[in-house]
Order: structure tokens, then C-alpha cells, then sequence
């Protein structure tokens, strides 16, 4: 196994697999916290719309998913801010009408064949430079926004009505999460395709939450735990010749269920 | 001039009016207790002063300013803290959110405002705890240290809204007694449907069902509260007590309403 490090696409792999994991862990904690997971799993599938668009515009899929997903995550922030008992249903719309969409622009896109199998459950051995940069960037920013405003996103996370009352801009952080979770969903599709995109922003949350006494710490953990669980995916993923995105869900599905197990033992002794 | 100067507001949600012509000044040494049935526009009222809806018609002031450009003068104790329990947030943290974001590092939190907060925790006895999960807590630990997050910014009000509704009975007279001590040195509003403890310590009492009407407790009727206490009147007796006294007070001149003690 060692020899395939000294390929190139594997070399990017493993970065863009770090990258991610560290990026998804960060986000995947605010998604839990703030009780968006659905909404995450509606901007990931309705950014296949964006993919379909790029596709058929013959732009950049990367550009394509960013501007959908970021335009369907502004759209839920405006619909659920004033009718918040209905963020579900607004979820449920967007889920499916982003997918749809894609698919008839891919439809309509001629001459096209491409394997779009690959969106929905990932390929990350197929991770250009340019999608490295676009995944270092986003993790530099997303880093740089929790230094900064550390404060205010644990204040609007834990307790939105009480932040709005000490002059906190919460419908400006609760945008800015939901942007950059849909940034991050994004570069994970590269690595585990939409459709799996859930699993790896919430199984590590899952277990660092357990472990951890603050957000900070629990970003930090997530981002690990993720790191663990796509490189040993990558790897069992090589070396059995089995698909990268849903060898490493199963992989941290099987960590999460030994972590439970560990947990109830310790509980009982 | 009061701490808080309300006068003549009226508020109604779409079409149906909540709050109807409530005047009410409250000093600076007061501990206000906010009775009255659910649906009677308490919460409204809370609302009102603490900026976050503002008055159809009439005025607020606090310390002769509007409440949302006086949010540091105000300590807010929000109903029901027992939410997000799961939430991985050491006490401490809680605790800074209620500094109000003006003078403050580029990272993280100053060291004053961690002293600070430290201080705060250390006013309601839970300085020990600073870095426990908060879901670790109990209800009553969790009410002090919500206690806390409001004093933290130094305000020369405490707003509470029913601040002992999911804590058992030995908990509650732990939290009315650190009001007590509190209100030597800060103004203090409470609503609460718990109207034995609320008379106990409470000073005034302002009943709002749709329109207000003032009390002041004498130390006389506490001590017959307290009394009464003994035997167990239910809630709707005292109530009914109260209910049958405020009218009463209202049929006497509006201005006679407030007697100073």
C-alpha cells in the first residue's frame, strides 16, 4: 500500500480527504448544534441542481454546486426566518426541486455522458489541483471566521433570543452558518457524493459531542475523528477495491457503533 | 424620574389589543413581582421593556432612555432555561454571552470580561461550577447561573420571567432569597405565577390582565402571607384574594394607586 502514495491522485486524495474532514467537522458541529441537519441534507441534494447547471453551461461543477447550494441555502434562511414552524416543509421543497432540476438540465445537455454517478457518491481519486485550492481556501475561511466571531456564533447557536438582546446580529450569523455549511457540503460531495453527505457531517459530531465541554473542542475532535474515519475509508476503500464515499460512511458507522459500545461498558463497570 | 417610566402604552398583536393604557413607574429600590392569568399580557409587557417590541402607543424609558439603546442597564432572565441541555457549553461561556459586544478583543474573550464573569458566578454562589458543562447541572444550578449571564454586565435592572417554573421546591426559596439579597443593590422585576413566594418577598405587586393594577405590600400583609403560607392556600384562593382587592383599588383615583411607602 505504500507504493500508492507515490501517485499523484492519491497524494491528492488524502489531502483533499484531511481538508475536508477538517472542514466538515468544524461545520458539522454548528449543523448539529443548531438542529440543521435536515437543512443540510436539503442544500446537498438540491446543489445537484447546480451540477446539472454547470454541466449543462459547460462551467466549472465546482462554481455550478457552490451558486445553487449557496442560493438554496439564502433561500431557507429567508423562508424560515419568518415562518420558522415551517423550515421542514420549505426543506422537504428544496430537496427535490434542486434534484429535479439537475437531472433535466443533464437531460438536456447534448452529447453529454459523463458518469453522474459519481456526484451522488462521491470520487475523490478524481480531486484536481484546482479543487484543492477551492477546499484550502474554504477551510481557511471557515477557520478565520471561527477565530473572529467565535463568540458571537456560540452565542447565536446556544441561545438566539438571548444574543438578539445583547445587540448580537443573529439573522446575520444564522446566514453566514447556513453559507458556509453549504460551502462545505459542497467540497464533501467531492469526497463522499451527496447522497452521503449527512453521515460524514454528523457521525464524528456525534461522537465529539459526547467527549467534549465546549464548541471549540468539539469542532476540534469532529475534525479529527473525520480525518480518522476517511483515511482508514480510503484506505480499506484501496486496498479492496471497494467506492471511496461509501466505504468510508460504512467505516464511521462501524467507529460510532464501537464508540457506543465502549461508552455503555464503561457506564456499566 | 423612575428606573423604568411606562406610560400610557398600548400594544396589540394584528387586531387583538393586549395591553390596554398601562402606566407604571417602578423606583430604584424596588422588587417588582408581575402577576396575572396566562394570556393577560405579562410576557407582552416584558417584551415592551426590555426593546424587543415596541408599543403601539405611549412611552418607555429606561433610566430616561429607549429601552434598545439601554440593553447593558438590563439584566434578562428568559423563561424556561432547561432547553439544549445537550449543548457542549462550559458554564463560564454561558456566563460571557451577557456581556454586550462594545469594547472586546479581536479573539476570544478579555481577561476583565472573564474576571468579570467569574465575579458574577461568584454573586450567585456557582464559581465552583465555571467550567462544568452546563448540562450537567441541575435546574436550580442552571437558574443561577442564567442568574449570573444577566448580572454579568454590570445592569442596575434584573428582569426575571418566571424564574422558578421547572425547579423543585428547596430550589425555588434558594433563588427567591438570592433575589432578595441581590435587589440591596439592583431593581428587580419578576413574573411569576408562584404568588405565595412572590408576596413573601416582593415589595410590589403589579397585577396585568389587559389593563394594570398597582400594589404596595406592606409588611403587615406579608406577615399574614406568610402566615397562611402555613396552611396551604392554594394558588387560585390567593388569587381570588388578590383579584378581589384589585377591585378594590381600582375603583379609587387613578393617583392614589401608588402610595408611597
Amino acid at each position: 500500500m505504500i507504493e500508492a502514495l507515490s501517485y499523484g491522485f492519491i497524494q491528492h486524495a488524502l489531502i483533499a480527504g484531511v481538508l475536508v474532514s477538517l472542514a466538515s467537522g468544524i461545520i458539522g458541529s454548528l449543523i448539529v448544534v443548531n438542529r440543521m441537519v435536515f437543512l443540510a441534507g436539503g442544500i446537498a441534494h438540491a446543489s445537484y441542481g447546480g451540477i446539472g447547471m454547470a454541466v449543462f453551461l459547460g462551467l466549472p461543477i465546482f462554481l455550478g454546486a457552490s451558486f445553487f447550494a449557496v442560493a438554496a441555502a439564502l433561500l431557507v434562511s429567508v423562508l424560515t426566518l419568518k415562518k420558522r414552524e415551517r423550515t421542514d416543509t420549505f426543506i422537504g421543497l428544496i430537496w427535490a426541486v434542486g434534484m429535479a432540476i439537475g437531472v433535466l438540465l443533464v437531460d438536456i445537455t447534448p452529447g453529454y455522458n459523463v458518469d453522474m454517478m459519481s456526484y451522488l457518491f462521491g470520487s475523490i481519486l478524481a480531486v484536481s489541483s484546482e479543487d484543492l485550492y477551492f477546499m484550502g481556501v474554504l477551510l481557511g475561511v471557515i477557520v478565520a471566521v471561527m477565530l473572529f466571531w467565535y463568540r458571537d456564533i456560540l452565542a447565536v447557536s446556544y441561545d438566539s433570543e438571548y444574543a438578539a438582546l445583547r445587540g448580537v446580529n443573529v439573522r446575520l450569523f444564522y446566514t453566514l452558518i447556513l453559507i458556509l455549511s453549504a460551502l462545505t457540503v459542497v467540497i464533501a460531495i467531492k469526497v463522499v457524493g451527496l447522497i452521503l453527505v449527512i453521515a460524514m457531517l454528523t457521525i464524528p459530531v456525534y461522537i465529539a459531542e459526547k467527549c467534549s465541554h465546549s464548541l471549540a473542542q468539539m469542532m476540534l475532535y469532529s475534525g479529527l475523528i473525520a480525518t480518522l474515519f476517511t483515511l482508514t475509508g480510503l484506505a480499506v476503500s484501496y486496498t479492496y477495491n471497494l467506492t471511496s464515499g461509501a466505504s468510508i460512511i460504512v467505516i464511521s458507522a462501524l467507529g460510532l457503533g464501537l464508540f457506543m459500545l465502549i461508552d455503555k461498558v464503561k457506564r456499566m463497570v | 424620574m423612575g428606573v423604568i417610566d411606562v406610560a400610557h402604552v398600548s400594544f396589540a398583536y394584528e387586531k387583538d389589543l393586549v395591553l390596554d393604557n398601562i402606566s407604571l413607574t417602578v423606583e430604584k429600590e424596588d422588587f417588582l413581582a408581575i402577576i396575572g392569568p396566562n394570556g393577560g399580557g405579562k410576557s407582552t409587557f416584558l417584551k415592551l421593556m426590555l426593546g424587543i417590541l415596541k408599543p403601539n402607543k405611549g412611552t418607555i424609558r429606561v433610566l430616561g432612555k429607549e429601552p434598545s439603546k439601554n440593553l447593558s442597564s438590563i439584566g434578562y432572565v428568559p423563561q424556561n432555561t432547561n432547553v439544549n441541555t445537550d449543548f457542549p457549553i462550559k458554564v463560564i461561556e454561558v456566563v460571557m454571552m451577557g456581556h454586550v459586544g462594545s469594547k472586546r478583543p479581536l479573539f476570544g474573550y478579555a481577561k476583565e470580561e472573564i474576571a468579570c464573569a467569574m465575579g458574577a458566578l461568584a454573586q450567585v454562589g456557582m464559581e465552583a461550577y465555571a467550567d462544568h458543562k452546563i448540562g450537567s447541572l441541575s435546574g436550580g444550578q442552571r437558574q443561577r447561573v442564567m442568574i449570573a449571564r444577566a448580572l454579568c454586565a454590570h445592569p442596575s435592572i434584573l428582569i426575571l420571567d418566571e424564574p422558578t417554573a421547572s425547579i423543585d421546591v428547596a430550589g425555588q426559596r434558594d433563588i427567591y432569597e438570592l433575589l432578595k439579597a441581590l435587589s440591596r443593590s439592583v431593581t428587580i422585576i419578576v413574573v411569576s405565577h408562584d404568588i405565595a413566594v412572590i408576596l413573601e418577598y416582593a415589595n410590589k405587586a403589579a397585577h396585568i390582565n389587559k389593563t394594570l393594577s398597582y400594589h404596595d405590600i406592606p409588611n403587615k400583609e406579608k406577615s399574614f402571607l406568610s402566615h397562611i403560607r402555613g396552611q396551604h392556600f392554594c394558588e387560585v384562593e390567593l388569587l381570588q384574594m388578590l383579584g378581589s382587592k384589585r377591585s378594590r383599588d381600582t375603583s379609587e383615583p387613578k393617583n392614589q394607586w401608588r402610595t408611597t411607602p
